[in-house]
C-alpha cells in the first residue's frame, strides 16, 4: 500500500491569496493512499524541505506530492530533498498551483477547486511512479574528427591540447582541405598557406593526433561516449611508414597527363603524386586510374627509383576499428558544378572560370606560377568580369536556395588583388546585393570600390558568349542606370555557390544525425546549441553545418572541440532515467518505433523466449539504449502493441492524471 | 480597380511576383531590351507594386517576343514572360469585344519584329 | 442549441515540457487570466500524447482537449511535433467520422515566449467549447462520478 505525503505551499501570499491552501491540504488528505497532508509558508525554504524530509522518515512515505510553483522551478530542489531523506527522487511529483493556478485566477473558490484537482492528478500519478535510477555509461577518452580541413585541424589541435587522443580521418591524400587551395584570405589579404601550413605541421607533429589520410569512415556503431568506428584506409600503393616524400618517383613517372585536382584541373600531374609541396603527410600516392603498372602491369619506374622501397603495387584497402567517446564532423564544402548554366558558357569556354579556379591561377604555386594569365592562350587579361550569386539564392533545381555567404567577400578580394597587381586591368563585378556583415568586412568591400576602382554594377549577367577573336561578350543588365550592357571581356569569373561535400549524406546516415534539405548537418538548437548535433556525442565543425568563412569556421571548430572536451573529461555520463523502454513480451518486432526515433536509440535484437507450451522461440524485439534515448516519447505512441512506454511519463500515469482531472 | 487588376494579373499569369529578388537577370538576357520602354524586371516590379496603368499603355507589351529567355534564366522561377503576357491580356480584354478592328492592324505591324502574335501563341501552347 | 450560461466545461490541456508548459508558466508569471476550467498535464513532448489519451479524456467526461507543442521546426526533440501534427490530423478525421464536433479537440503551437498567446488560446478554446455545450456523445456514463 502506498503511503503518500502531500505538502501544500503558501508561497507567502503568492498562492495563499487566491487559493485556500488549508482547504486544499484538507481535501487531498482524503485521497487514497495519502497519509499526511500539510501546508507551509515556504515549502522550498530550508525548513520547508526539512518538513518534507521529516515526514518521509516519520511516515515511511512511498511518494511525495508538492503543491507549489512550476516544476520547472523547484522540481530538482524537492527531488534532492527526497533523496537525502532516503526516498527515490523520482517518487516526487509537483502540482503546479502557482503559475498555472493562483496567478491566473482571481476567484478564490474556483482557484481552490482547480488546485485540489491538480493535486489529485499529482496524487493519482505518484501512485504509479516507479523508483528510477539514472544509469551511467563510461566514456572512451578518444575523439574522432572526420575531415582534415581547417575546421578538422583546429578541432583536433584543441582537443589534443586538452590532453585527449584525436584521430583525423581525411579522404584526400593530404590534410589541408579547401584552405590549402586558397591564395589569399580576406579581409587581411595574408597568404592562406602561410597561416595554414604551420597548423598542418603542428597537427602532424602532435603526438596525441593520429592522421588517417586517404581514408574514409565506413561504419559507425555505438552511442555517446562509446562509438565504435570502422575506418577504411584506401590503398595508396605506397607504404606510408617508409616513404620520405622525396618526390623522386613523381619526377620520373612517365604518366604525366593526369588532371591535377589540387589545381582544379588547370594543369597536369603524374600518376604517382604528392598533391602539393607542403602536403601532410608528405607521402606519395599512386592514382590507380592512371598508373600503367596498376592498369596493365607494364612500367614499375617508381618502384625502381624509390630508394627506400616504399612502393607496393599489391597494397589493398585496409580496415581498422577504433573506439571513440566523441565524434566531430568537419566534412566541409565544395563549389557546385556549373555545367547546367549554359548561359555562362562555363563548359565551352576555358576563360570562364570559377572563383576557386581563379585562386589557383593567381597562386604562386599554381599552374602559372602566380601570374594571372588566361587559361586559353596564356595572355594577360585586361577586362575581367565577376558574376556573383551563380547558383546561390536560386529557387530552381539548378542552384541552391541559400546564400553562400563567402562569395561577396572573396570576389571583393579577387577584384582588389587583380587591381593591385595589374592596374591596367578593368574589373567589373555584377552583384544582386553585396552582403558583407563581419568585422572589417564592409570596409574591405568599400576599399575595393573606393581605392581600387573596381566597377560594382547592380545587376546580373544574362548571357556570356565566347567570340571568334578570343574575347568574351558579356551581356548584362545595369539596374541602376536601367540599361543593358555588353562588355567585351577577356575573362569571366563565376562565384559558384557552395554545397556540402557529397560524402556528408551517407555519413549522416551512419551517425544517425540529421541534415536539412540542402545536406547541411542540422545543429541541436539553431541559437543555443550551434555546434552539437541532435545526436549526443556528435559535434559539428565548419562548413558542413552551413556556409562559413575561415574565421567563423575556426571559431566553430574550437567551439566543437570545447564541447567534445567537455564530454571526454567525464569518466562516465549520467543518463536521464526518464527514457523509453520496451516490454519484450508485448513487442511484436514491427519496427514502427525504430522509424520515428530521432536519435537512433532503438535497435532490434533476436531473443529467445519460452513459450506457454514450454518450447522456446526466437523473436525479434525492440530494445532501447538508455544512453542514447532522450525521452521524447514518440515511439510510445507509434508502438501498435503498447510494448513501448516512457519512464516518468508512462501511459498509465498520464491516463491516471486524465482521469483525476475529468472526474 | 487597380487592386483588381493586380489580382487578375496574378491569377492569369500564375506567377508569384513576390519571389523576385531583383537581380535583373531577366533584363540582362532579354533580346528585345533596347526596344522596350519598360523592361522585364520592371514589369515584375511594377506588377508587384500594383503600378499597372503605365504598363497597360506602354508599347513594351507588344515588344516582348515571348522567347522565354527570362523564364529560362530567372534564378527564382518568377517567369517574367508570363507576367508580360498577363498584362498584355489585361490590356486586350479592357478594350471589350472590339479590341482589334481590321483597319487598325496595318498601323500596328512592325516589320522589324517577327509576327509576335503567332510566335506568342506557339510558345504559349507548347510550353 | 441552447447555450447554458452556467455550463463549466472540463478542459484537459497537454503541454510539452519545453515550449508550451513554459509558455503556460509565463502567462502565469505575467498574471494573464484564462478560465480555471483548463487543467494542464505536462508531457515531455507533444508527440508523447497518444490519441488514446484524448479519447480517454472524452470518455471520462472532458468537454474539450487541447494539445500544445513547440512551433514546427522548434521541437526540442527535432521532429516530435511533426509526428503530433500527423497523428492529430488522423484523429480529427476519426472524430469527424464518429460525429464528434471538431472544435472539441485542438492542436496549437505555443512557444516558451508566448505567454500571451497561451492565455488567448485558452480563452478562445474555453469559449468555443462552452458554445458546443457538454460532451455527451463520447462520455461514458459508467465513468461519471455521482
Amino acid at each position: 500500500m502506498q503511503r503518500i505525503g502531500v505538502f501544500v505551499c503558501h508561497c507567502g501570499t503568492n498562492i495563499a491569496a487566491t487559493v485556500d491552501v488549508k482547504a486544499v491540504a484538507e481535501a487531498l488528505s482524503h485521497e487514497p493512499g495519502v497519509v499526511v497532508s500539510q501546508d507551509y509558508q515556504y515549502m522550498c525554504s530550508e525548513s520547508g524541505q526539512e518538513l518534507v524530509k521529516n515526514a518521509i522518515k516519520e511516515h515511511g512515505l512511498t511518494g511525495v506530492v508538492i503543491c507549489s510553483c512550476s516544476p520547472r522551478m523547484h522540481e530538482n530542489t524537492f527531488r534532492k530533498a527526497a533523496a537525502s531523506a532516503g526516498l527515490n527522487p523520482y517518487l516526487v511529483e509537483i502540482a503546479n498551483i502557482r503559475e498555472q493556478c493562483s496567478w491566473i485566477h482571481k476567484n478564490i473558490a474556483s482557484a481552490t477547486d482547480k488546485a485540489v484537482i491538480l493535486g489529485k492528478a499529482a496524487v493519482a500519478k505518484v501512485h504509479l511512479n516507479a523508483p528510477l535510477t539514472a544509469g551511467e555509461s563510461p566514456v572512451v577518452k578518444r575523439a574522432l574528427v572526420i575531415g582534415g580541413g581547417i575546421a578538422g585541424i583546429q578541432t583536433a589541435l584543441d582537443i589534443a591540447e586538452a590532453g585527449f587522443d584525436v584521430d583525423i580521418v581525411e579522404k584526400e591524400p593530404t590534410i589541408g582541405g579547401k584552405m590549402a587551395q586558397i591564395d589569399k584570405t580576406f579581409p587581411t589579404l595574408d597568404c592562406a598557406a602561410c597561416i595554414l601550413t604551420p597548423k598542418m605541421v603542428e597537427a602532424s607533429q602532435n603526438e596525441r593526433i593520429t592522421i588517417h589520410s586517404f581514408s574514409e569512415v565506413s561504419d559507425v556503431k555505438g552511442f555517446v561516449g562509446n562509438f565504435t568506428v570502422t575506418i577504411k584506409k584506401k590503398a595508396r600503393y605506397v607504404d606510408e611508414t617508409k616513404c620520405t616524400g622525396c618526390g623522386l618517383c613523381t619526377e620520373k613517372c612517365p604518366m604525366k597527363k593526369v588532371p591535377n585536382e589540387f589545381n582544379m584541373g588547370l594543369d597536369n600531374r603524374t600518376a604517382v603524386y604528392i598533391p602539393f609541396a607542403q602536403a601532410v603527410p608528405k607521402v606519395a600516392t599512386i592514382d590507380p586510374n592512371y598508373c600503367m603498372m596498376l592498369k596493365n602491369g607494364k612500367c614499375g619506374v617508381c618502384s625502381k627509383v624509390c630508394s627506400v622501397g616504399a612502393i607496393d603495387y599489391k597494397q589493398t584497402d585496409r580496415f581498422i576499428e577504433q573506439k571513440y567517446g566523441a565524434i566531430v564532423v568537419a566534412t566541409g564544402f565544395n563549389p557546385i558544378k556549373l555545367d547546367k548554366y549554359d548561359e555562362f558558357a562555363y563548359s565551352c569556354c576555358p576563360d570562364v572560370v570559377t572563383s576557386l579556379e581563379l585562386e589557383r591561377l593567381m597562386n604562386a604555386a599554381g599552374p602559372n606560377g602566380g601570374t594571372l594569365l588566361r587559361p586559353s592562350d596564356k595572355t594577360h587579361p585586361h577586362t575581367i568580369v565577376f558574376v556573383q550569386c551563380v547558383g546561390s539564392r536560386c529557387d530552381d533545381e539548378k542552384g541552391k536556395p541559400y546564400c553562400s555567404k563567402i562569395c561577396c567577400m572573396y570576389t571583393a578580394k579577387h577584384a582588389m588583388l587583380i587591381r593591385e597587381k595589374y592596374p591596367d586591368t578593368e574589373v567589373y563585378v555584377f552583384y544582386i546585393d553585396v552582403r558583407t556583415p563581419g568585422k572589417n568586412f564592409d570596409e574591405f568591400y568599400r576599399r575595393a570600390v573606393e581605392q581600387y576602382n573596381v566597377h560594382y554594377i547592380k545587376g546580373m549577367v544574362g548571357k556570356v558568349t565566347p567570340k571568334a577573336d578570343g574575347k568574351i561578350d558579356v551581356q548584362a543588365s545595369d539596374l541602376l542606370s536601367n540599361e543593358q550592357l555588353h562588355i567585351n571581356a577577356d575573362m569571366v569569373v563565376l562565384a559558384a555557390a557552395i554545397e556540402p561535400d557529397k560524402t556528408a549524406r551517407p555519413l549522416a546516415t551512419m551517425l544517425t544525425t540529421q541534415m536539412d534539405t540542402n545536406d547541411f548537418f542540422t545543429e541541436a538548437h539553431p541559437k543555443l546549441r550551434p555546434v552539437e548535433s541532435a545526436t549526443a556525442g556528435i559535434f559539428l565543425s565548419g562548413a558542413c553545418q552551413g556556409p562559413k568563412d575561415i574565421p567563423e569556421t575556426v571559431a566553430q571548430a574550437s567551439a566543437a572541440a570545447a564541447k567534445a572536451i567537455g564530454l571526454l573529461c567525464k569518466n562516465s555520463i549520467t543518463c536521464n532515467p526518464c527514457v523509453a523502454h520496451s516490454d519484450e513480451l508485448m513487442c511484436n518486432g514491427c519496427s514502427a518505433c525504430e522509424k520515428v526515433c530521432p536519435y537512433g536509440a532503438i535497435t532490434y535484437q533476436d531473443k529467445e523466449f519460452r513459450m506457454p507450451d514450454r518450447s522456446t522461440a526466437i523473436r525479434r524485439v525492440a530494445s532501447v539504449n538508455p544512453a542514447v534515448c532522450q525521452g521524447c516519447g514518440a515511439c510510445t505512441v507509434a508502438c501498435p502493441s503498447g510494448a513501448m512506454d516512457l519512464n516518468g511519463f508512462s501511459n498509465s500515469q498520464i491516463m491516471a492524471e486524465v482521469d483525476a482531472i475529468c472526474k | 480597380m487597380n487592386k483588381n487588376e493586380k489580382d487578375w494579373i496574378d491569377i492569369t499569369s500564375g506567377v508569384n511576383v513576390r519571389k523576385c529578388m531583383r537581380c535583373g537577370k531577366c533584363s540582362a538576357t532579354c533580346p528585345s531590351y533596347d526596344e522596350m520602354e519598360y523592361h522585364p524586371h520592371q514589369f515584375v516590379y511594377m506588377v508587384e507594386k500594383g503600378d499597372i496603368e503605365p504598363l497597360l499603355n506602354s508599347v513594351s507589351l507588344y515588344k516582348c517576343l515571348t522567347c522565354f529567355a527570362c523564364v529560362e534564366r530567372c534564378p527564382r522561377g518568377v517567369e517574367p514572360a508570363k507576367v508580360i503576357e498577363a498584362v498584355r491580356l489585361t490590356a486586350v480584354r479592357k478594350q471589350g469585344n472590339n479590341h482589334l478592328l481590321p483597319d487598325q492592324i496595318p498601323d500596328m505591324l512592325d516589320d522589324d519584329l517577327p509576327q509576335q502574335a503567332i510566335v506568342t501563341a506557339f510558345r504559349k501552347y507548347t510550353k | 442549441m441552447q447555450v447554458n450560461e452556467n455550463f463549466e466545461p472540463v478542459i484537459v490541456a497537454f503541454c510539452c515540457n519545453w515550449c508550451s508548459y513554459a509558455g503556460a508558466d509565463l502567462s502565469g508569471t505575467n498574471r494573464l487570466n484564462y478560465p480555471a476550467n483548463v487543467k494542464i498535464i505536462r508531457v515531455p513532448c507533444s508527440c508523447r500524447v497518444n490519441p488514446m489519451f484524448i479519447l480517454r479524456a472524452f470518455q471520462r467526461g472532458a468537454d474539450g482537449v487541447i494539445i500544445c507543442g513547440c512551433h514546427p521546426g522548434d521541437c526540442h526533440y527535432t521532429s516530435g511535433n511533426y509526428f503530433t501534427r500527423r497523428r492529430i490530423t488522423l484523429l480529427y478525421s476519426m472524430l469527424d467520422f464518429l460525429g464528434i464536433e471538431r472544435n472539441r479537440t485542438r492542436l496549437e503551437w505555443v512557444s516558451a515566449a508566448e505567454g500571451a498567446k497561451f492565455a488567448a488560446v485558452m480563452n478562445q478554446f474555453v469559449e468555443d467549447v462552452k458554445k458546443l455545450g457538454p460532451n455527451r456523445r463520447l462520455e461514458d456514463l459508467r465513468c461519471r462520478k455521482q
